[in-house]
């Protein structure tokens, strides 16, 4: 017996599974650069963001075309996968449909793989036009440069062609054909082969097969240099995400310590500072790069799937200001796959590099045209929250900085001194009342 | 017009049904001043008692949270909560959305646990309690669109009461094509009201009061000083102020029935 074959497949599972887990290992370092933050609140809720949100894909649907569309690639593509199940088993031990053995049900199985398949390379021939010939504004904006656009493109032929060769397989597949259940699509392409000898035929069929399987280890390995990653990630980070209502900004405590410290009657204000007394630098506030984010807004930078729905409802970016929800989170990813890279170069110590994220990717103009409305946040369908960076880099542009706008100063120091924004007496708040 | 500070109500021993948060836009700003006035009446006509800080009232410190000064933001609650605890304050309503989201999520993890109410919550309550009535019709069948605030919508998910009480006034509500979870901002939020727009092609109230337009109404109704400030500015850009009101949802209901 010739075991070549089966041979060559395991190196390929192993070198296609092997790569794929040394990249998830740098993904989670990367993420892992943030800051703690607590999440082990309101798990139940969270656990039912999760299935609602990410598994019942419940705000996709919101736009109702590219929605369900998007749902037959989703389901058709993890249904179809089963078929991997038997590919590697039959490619491990040298079997063929090894799954064929039990009987009707195969025949529904394929029957249904084969009709998804079909609904699955409509559903993507459709979203490539979207974005290619009727050229929707949101894949067009400013930030969607050459990488992002062909990475958009590059996932759909991967899926036109794994589909295609799905149902080339099963029609060049003599028994399978003969069994005649199952082959619901695919006998209706069998008949394009029909004056192919068998010799051929197999080899066509053989070369469907592999390619199909070696075709899904290249997507699998392809999926963290691309937004593909979201069909990974969008559940861990659907599951993290906030579940406190979208108009509540965290209280930093570290300013909290401060504040009620200088609040504090009884406090000595001559007393030196505590921080003399450990050796820690105190507290930065607020971010200005990505290791000063934490770890779920870094999170989410990876799950992105650059669908730009946050930047075609942003009121900055729709009156032509340069704010981009959509860029915030690309460049958060592309600094942190800069951070990562670095580290590898560095053997495993950041050096520093005379870059960061404020400044070298995103603007102060850009962090200032933002109104909090929180529109970003409600679009998102992975529950992105595009505004808590935004907030995080204002504040170290406050407080770190002092580089408000001249405005805001003003506005500040009104409050500081009379209680309003406004230059009035707080003595006169009252004055409506006899007006 | 009768209204009582939180220190008259302790100086005769008694505590009052409600602290009305009036807000430094609805103190000091004219425009914003008339909605106070409106909610004022609605609250005399239906006998409430209530209080207001006055001047001890301070700002909550939401634009400053905005700006990013996460430290002067806490300096003013801690202070208001200081007050609003020995007041022994137990309910909060506020006609300020942007007060009310403070109130009602910020503070309390710095030890201010109120019930906070939106006016527009706390209005529907009255009428559905039978306290606040409305008897007179001047607003029925009148074209009315109602822009949702940021930070009443989709910041803390209240989209109906503002549109209850239209319906109340028996009005033909006219959405906008955005409105509700996808309503456009007015643009004034995260303290863009206090500075210039950075550059672009066009300002947000403009954007937004083109959408109000489209639904071509009587009155635009808004439950924020904020949002209405941006739309009467809005409106005003489009020449169109001798043609379409801007009004707060309590103006609505105080003008209805003529107080
Ligand atoms: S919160 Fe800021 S970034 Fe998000 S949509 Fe509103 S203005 Fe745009
Ligand atoms: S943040 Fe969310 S809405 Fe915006 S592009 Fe990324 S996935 Fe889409």
């Amino acid at each position: 017996m010739n075991y070549l074959p089966n041979i060559l497949f395991a190196i390929a599972l192993v070198i296609g599974i092997g790569y794929f887990v040394k990249n998830v290992r740098k993904l989670i370092r990367n993420i892992k650069l943030g800051k703690d933050v607590d999440v082990s609140n309101n798990k139940s809720q969270r656990l039912k963001n999760m299935i609602n949100i990410a598994l019942g894909q419940s705000k996709m649907v919101r736009r109702p075309v590219a929605g369900f569309l998007h749902v037959i690639v989703y389901v058709g593509f993890i249904i179809i996968n089963i078929e991997v199940l038997e590919i590697i088993i039959d490619g491990l031990f040298g079997t063929h449909r090894i799954f064929s053995g039990i009987g009707n049900l195969y025949g529904v199985l394929i029957g249904s793989f084969e009709i998804l398949a079909v609904l699955v390379l409509i559903s993507v021939i459709v979203f490539w036009i979207r974005r290619n010939v009727i050229k929707l504004k949101r894949f067009w904006n400013s930030e969607m440069t050459s990488w992002p656009k062909n990475d958009a493109n590059y996932i759909l032929y991967f899926e036109m062609v794994l589909m295609s060769l799905f149902l080339i397989m099963n029609a060049t597949d003599v028994s399978f054909q003969a069994m005649g259940s199952g082959n619901i699509i695919s006998q209706h392409i069998a008949p394009l082969f029909s004056k192919i000898p068998e010799h051929t035929l197999h080899l066509i069929e053989r070369s469907a097969w592999w390619l199909h399987i070696l075709g899904i280890l290249v997507f699998l390995n392809y999926l963290y240099f691309s937004k593909h990653l979201h069909i990974l990630l969008a559940f861990p980070n659907t599951y993290y995400a906030s579940v406190k209502p979208k108009g509540q900004l965290d209280n930093l405590e570290s300013v909290t310590k401060e504040v009620m410290l200088m609040m504090d009657p009884n406090a000595d204000p001559f007393a030196a500072p505590e921080e003399a007394e450990t050796n820690e630098d105190p507290e930065k506030f607020g971010a200005s790069d990505v290791t000063d984010l934490n770890w779920v807004q870094l999170l989410s930078a990876y799950t992105c799937t650059e669908c730009g729905r946050c930047t075609s409802s942003c009121p900055a970016n729709l009156t032509g200001k340069k704010l981009s929800p959509r860029k915030i989170m690309m460049d958060t990813r592309d600094r942190l796959e800069e951070v990562g890279k670095n580290i590898d170069a560095n053997k495993g110590e950041f050096k520093d590099d005379g870059k960061q994220l404020l400044g070298d990717y995103i603007t102060k103009e850009e962090l200032w045209a933002c109104t909090t409305c929180n529109a970003c946040v409600e679009e998102c369908p992975v529950s992105i929250s595009p505004l808590s960076i935004i907030m995080d880099m204002r504040r170290y542009l406050v407080m770190e900085e002092s580089a408000a706008p001249m405005e805001l100063n003003n506005m500040m120091t009104n409050i500081e001194n009379n209680g309003a924004p406004w230059p009035y007496n707080q003595m006169d708040r009252l004055n409506w009342k006899d007006e | 017009m009768t209204v009582k500070t939180m220190a008259e109500f302790m100086a005769e021993g008694k505590q009052p049904e409600i602290l009305f948060w009036v807000g430094s836009a609805g103190s000091y700003d004219d425009r914003a001043k008339k909605i106070t006035r409106a909610f004022v009446k609605l609250l005399n006509s239906a006998n409430i008692e209530f209080a207001v800080l006055g001047a001890e009232e301070s700002c909550t410190g939401d634009a400053a949270k905005r700006a990013g000064n996460e430290f002067l933001f806490q300096m003013q609650a801690v202070t208001n909560i200081e007050i609003l605890n020995a007041y022994e304050i137990k309910k909060i309503v506020t006609a300020c959305p942007h007060s009310f989201n403070t109130l009602k999520n910020e503070y309390p993890s710095l030890g201010g646990n109120y019930e906070v109410l939106h006016h527009t919550q706390y209005l529907q309550q009255l009428i559905k309690e039978g306290r606040l009535k409305v008897t007179n019709n001047s607003f029925k069948g009148k074209r009315i669109t109602f822009h949702d605030p940021c930070y009443l919508g989709r910041a803390n998910e209240v989209y109906e009461a503002p549109r209850e009480l239209l319906k109340e006034l028996g009005v033909n509500l006219v959405e906008m094509k955005r409105h509700r979870r996808t309503a456009l901002c007015c643009g004034a939020g995260g303290a863009q009201m206090f500075k210039e727009s950075e550059k672009g092609d066009k300002d947000v109230n403009v954007l937004r009061t083109e959408d109000a337009l489209q639904t071509n109404p009587d009155v635009i109704a808004t439950g924020c000083p904020y949002c209405n400030t941006m739309m009467t500015d809005g409106v005003k850009f489009k020449e169109k102020e001798a043609d379409i009101k801007v009004l707060d949802i309590a103006e609505l209901l105080a003008n209805n029935q003529e107080l």
